[in-house]
């Protein structure tokens, strides 16, 4: 990624050709922008030059440059690939590296505020240890013995495929933020999070994995109080279906595990099988 | 001393992206306490960003690759100054850490008998690159952190290190400062491991984050360590031209591993024009025998376009400074073009390179199912580095340990894509076991407080600055220099000028100013790796400018051609006795028969 451009030291390369039709649209945009820290804060509007294919990151870098060299933001790849630079925008959990100002309107000023169900640490960065530890909690890959003699395994490309979906997922916690579980009734203690759903899916439905996650997801992780709004999956970056492929199945294998014995038998029986 | 609050560690390992977080997991198998420090969050570093693939010669598509091919591809991609030793270990282990990732929880694409499944790239003979679409540094980097999690190892994100502590010429520790709250911490350790990685914010473009910034480098560099090879800067032929605010993002050489074509603005495939003589066995005659190769065609040679970075890049930059580029300074990438020979092509592109779809499409407004992506180089990864002992990764200064991005030898003069994955997971764990070792075998150094406390002084400086320069104009400033001086095509006029620059860009970093207070603070952050940067444009270009030839990555306008008398050694860089940058050359130890041999028979 090259530097944020800023007015007067071009971002645009000097050996750019002429021709190139450099900032056709340029103009001024104002962005509302939250400052602060856990004690309290503001919005402060910033107005700065914006110019074609912009994204709300650079005009967040731009801003820091030029007017606010303290304000406090996340990012790594500026490619939607790490999951660092989530914020609400116009109110909306999203990443600042993935929204284009062409696809926001320009005429009232675009707020940008961090992620509203983490305590904030300062501006835009929040403090996201919470989701750390809940992963630690969460029983670890436990795959089949191998294979083959020099210890591998052979999986077909099927089975692959069926976790990649959940194996997509770049840690952004955007989904985690819009949850009203955690958002609103602070579920913290109990509830995991549709993230966290994901992930035990991953693991669940690894074509190696033989650990049994699904007690833990009842009693512990609390997947019963998810009442399966799909907000998480409207908000996530990486288009993963969490509700209908992750949460689903897995209040589904609660069920078999719990309130269906023969079922539970059966799957007993083929893990046993598998292993 | 001031009191700084102080934890101990057996290691210290600093750096969590692929080779920081092998390292811990290796030295905590080890039994010793482990203590892991980065930047960033857990599970953004740089490693997450790689999407070609692991190269590893497993075998497994096509059954005559081995360690010894994968070797011999190695060394003629880096033009033989790379440390033949780590070329070696790197070839024969990388298939057993791949494999050990899977034991781990990676999912790898698969072949047809259920096997993990290898790609074609650049300078590789063979299919070799284990991959997962074009996401693999994601499932590398969540795998060794959820595995990682696990191994009771004590993470401590979002500190940065400010300086490498001592005791005599024994590491001892380090000195960091938290990003959220500006405080600082002393960690004393028995032995550290470098992983920071590269330094590609030297560079205005470049496919780099703000992590990279030499902080490894110079840290070991202020330490009394040895760097090599710095002249050695990868330019990714690769990176996103347009817009500007994603110029220099990457575009993966998996692109063209699928197929993908470069044509000029004459849409011709510039890239049959100019072969290099000790590649032309090995590339394809024609277009059609390229195609075959791109689609698993066992007896055809890879097109042009699979040729080393370094020489794809300067095909590229010919184009362009020849009047033939794109509508905005670079050339054409054209996967669309499948269509012709496959059914269904858009879906396969979708499939095969997701993560490009996706970056074109939201980025760009470009569908690369349907019509040619922009692309030129941007400054991507550096070869040089820290110097180590090959076996054992450690440093001259006893204790201190580099692996990955910031060490150098492996990749000489050119690094050829997915050798880094692998460099990764093999030094890594090297790295690790032997610094683990390496704290058994001795007792706590005694970090030496004066160094803390300046460190620490200097640190704060900016604070007390009533008025000054802002940081990141600086850092601007500097990135233009680097960019047009010491860039993709280099000569002696233009570097020393770069000299100059940089030492004015020097004092103005002596009087830079921030606002605002300690905590969670860019400004400062950004003011305080300017030092880092400065230190690490200096050796790259002080050894650019001893070079006087062009070879791999480094290409010298006033000496274009290779010259046989400097693979003799590796241009060393130190810090002198005064304090000054010392240049030295390392003699390269003969490359033992057995190895030779290897090479010869590989072809
Ligand atoms: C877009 C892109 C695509 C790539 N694709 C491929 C590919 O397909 N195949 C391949 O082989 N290679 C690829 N590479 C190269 C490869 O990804 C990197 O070289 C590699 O990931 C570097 O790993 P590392 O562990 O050395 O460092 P990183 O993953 O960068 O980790 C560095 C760590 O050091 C920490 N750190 C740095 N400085 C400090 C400090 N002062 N104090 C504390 N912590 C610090 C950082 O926070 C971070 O945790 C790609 C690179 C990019 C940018
Ligand atoms: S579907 Fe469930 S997990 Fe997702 S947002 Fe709604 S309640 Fe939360
Ligand atoms: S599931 Fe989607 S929204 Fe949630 S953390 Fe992962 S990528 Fe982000
Ligand atoms: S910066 Fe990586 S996702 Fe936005």
């Amino acid at each position: 990624m090259t530097t944020p451009p800023t007015p007067g030291l071009s971002g645009v390369p000097s050996r750019a050709p002429a021709s190139a039709p450099a900032s056709s649209d340029s103009r001024t945009a104002t962005f509302r922008v939250w400052r602060g820290d856990a004690t309290g804060g503001a919005f402060h509007d910033y107005p700065t030059e914006t110019s074609t294919g912009m994204v709300v990151l650079d005009a967040i870098h731009q801003i820091q440059a030029d007017q606010a060299n303290d304000l406090a933001v996340r990012w790594n790849c500026k490619a939607g690939k790490c999951g660092s630079c989530s914020a609400e925008i116009n109110g909306k959990p999203r990443l600042m590296c993935m929204t284009r100002l062409s696809d926001l309107s320009l005429d009232a000023p675009v707020t940008v505020e961090p992620m509203r169900a983490f305590p904030l640490v300062k501006d835009l960065v929040t403090d996201l240890s919470w989701n750390y530890r809940v992963k630690k909690q969460i029983t670890k890959f436990t795959p089949r013995p191998p294979d083959a003699p020099d210890g591998t395994w052979r999986i077909q490309q099927a089975d692959v495929d069926r976790v990649q979906e959940f194996r997509k997922c770049i840690e952004c916690y955007l989904c985690q933020d819009v949850c009203h579980v955690i958002r609103e009734h602070h579920e913290q203690d109990t509830f995991i999070g549709p993230r966290f759903f994901v992930y035990a899916a991953a693991l669940e439905m690894h074509p190696l994995d033989i650990a049994d996650r699904i007690p833990a997801l009842k009693r512990e992780h609390g997947i019963g109080f998810c009442n399966i709004t799909k907000c998480c999956t409207s908000v996530c970056p990486e288009n993963i279906t969490i509700t209908d492929n992750a949460i689903i199945p897995l209040k589904e294998r609660v069920v078999d595990e719990f309130y269906d014995p023969l079922g539970k038998l059966v799957k007993l029986f083929s893990r046993a099988h598998r292993g | 001393m001031a009191d700084f609050e102080t934890v101990h560690h057996d290691v210290l390992v600093i750096g969590a992206g692929g080779a920081g977080l092998r390292a811990a997991i290796a030295a905590a198998a080890d039994g010793v306490s482990v203590g892991l420090v980065c930047k960033s969050l857990l599970g953004k570093a740089h490693t997450v960003m790689a999407e070609g693939g692991v190269a590893a010669a497993l075998g497994n598509v096509d059954d005559r690759d081995s360690w010894k091919v994968h070797f011999a591809d190695t060394m003629r991609g880096g033009q033989y100054v790379n440390n033949w030793r780590m070329a070696e270990l790197h070839a024969q282990e990388a298939p057993a850490r791949v494999r050990e990732l899977e034991a781990w929880g990676a999912l790898f694409d698969r072949t047809p008998d259920g096997r993990i499944l290898q790609r074609n790239f650049g300078g590789h003979r063979y299919p070799r690159l284990a991959h997962v679409g074009d996401r693999t540094g994601l499932e590398m980097i969540r795998t060794l952190q959820d595995h990682g999690i696990h191994q009771g190892i004590d993470v401590h994100m979002e500190w940065t290190v400010l300086t490498l502590l001592t005791d005599g010429d024994r590491v001892a520790g380090a000195l960091a400062y938290d990003r959220e709250r500006g405080r600082f911490r002393l960690f004393a350790a028995r032995a550290v491991v470098l992983a920071t990685g590269g330094v590609g914010r030297a560079f205005r473009i470049t496919s780099n984050s703000w992590e990279y910034t030499g902080d490894g480098q110079s840290l070991a560099y202020h330490a009394g360590a040895v760097l090599q090879d710095m002249e050695f800067v990868q330019f990714h032929p690769t990176g996103m031209v347009w817009p500007p605010s994603v110029r220099g993002i990457l575009v993966t050489e998996g692109v063209r591993g699928e197929g993908g074509v470069l044509t000029n603005n004459q849409g011709r495939r510039f890239m049959f024009d100019d072969i290099p003589e000790n590649y032309r066995a090995q590339t394809a005659a024609d277009p059609d025998e390229g195609w075959r190769y791109t689609q698993g065609d066992k007896n055809a040679r890879r097109p042009p376009e699979l040729l080393t970075r370094d020489h794809v890049a300067r095909s590229i930059t010919r184009e362009v400074r020849e009047g033939r580029g794109s509508p905005h300074g670079g050339v054409y990438l054209d996967i669309a073009w499948i269509k012709e020979r496959l059914p269904h092509a858009a879906e396969h592109i979708k499939k095969k390179l997701p993560s490009m779809y996706h970056q074109f499409k939201q980025l760009a407004d470009i569908d690369i199912t349907a019509e040619p992506m922009e692309v030129g180089p941007t400054t991507h990864y550096i070869m040089g580095g820290i110097r180590v002992d090959g076996d054992t990764q450690m440093t001259n200064l006893a204790g201190l340990f580099a692996a990955g991005e910031c060490a150098a030898g492996l990749h000489g003069a050119n690094r050829l894509g997915g050798n880094s994955l692998s460099d990764l997971l093999v030094f890594g764990q090297r790295a690790g076991a032997h610094a683990a070792q390496f704290a058994r075998a001795h007792d706590e150094a005694a970090p030496d407080p004066r160094q803390a406390d300046e460190a620490a002084r200097i640190a704060l400086e900016p604070f007390s600055r009533p008025s000054g320069e802002g940081p990141f104009q600086i850092q601007q400033a500097l990135q233009g220099t680097m960019q047009e001086l010491v860039g993709i095509v280099r000569r002696d006029d233009e570097m020393t000028e770069a000299l100059s620059q940089i030492a004015t860009l020097a004092d103005r970093v002596a009087r830079v100013a921030v606002d605002g207070n300690r905590e969670y603070n860019p400004g400062w952050h950004t003011a305080l790796d300017l030092g880092n940067l400065l230190t690490v444009s200096e050796a790259i270009t002080r050894s650019a400018i001893e070079r006087r030839e062009s070879r791999g990555g480094h290409f010298r306008d006033d000496y274009p051609d290779k010259d046989p008398s400097f693979a003799q050694f590796n241009i060393t860089v130190r810090k002198g006795a005064d304090g000054h940058m010392e240049l030295h050359h390392e003699t390269i130890r003969p490359i033992p028969d057995a190895l030779q041999q290897v090479i010869a028979e590989a072809g």
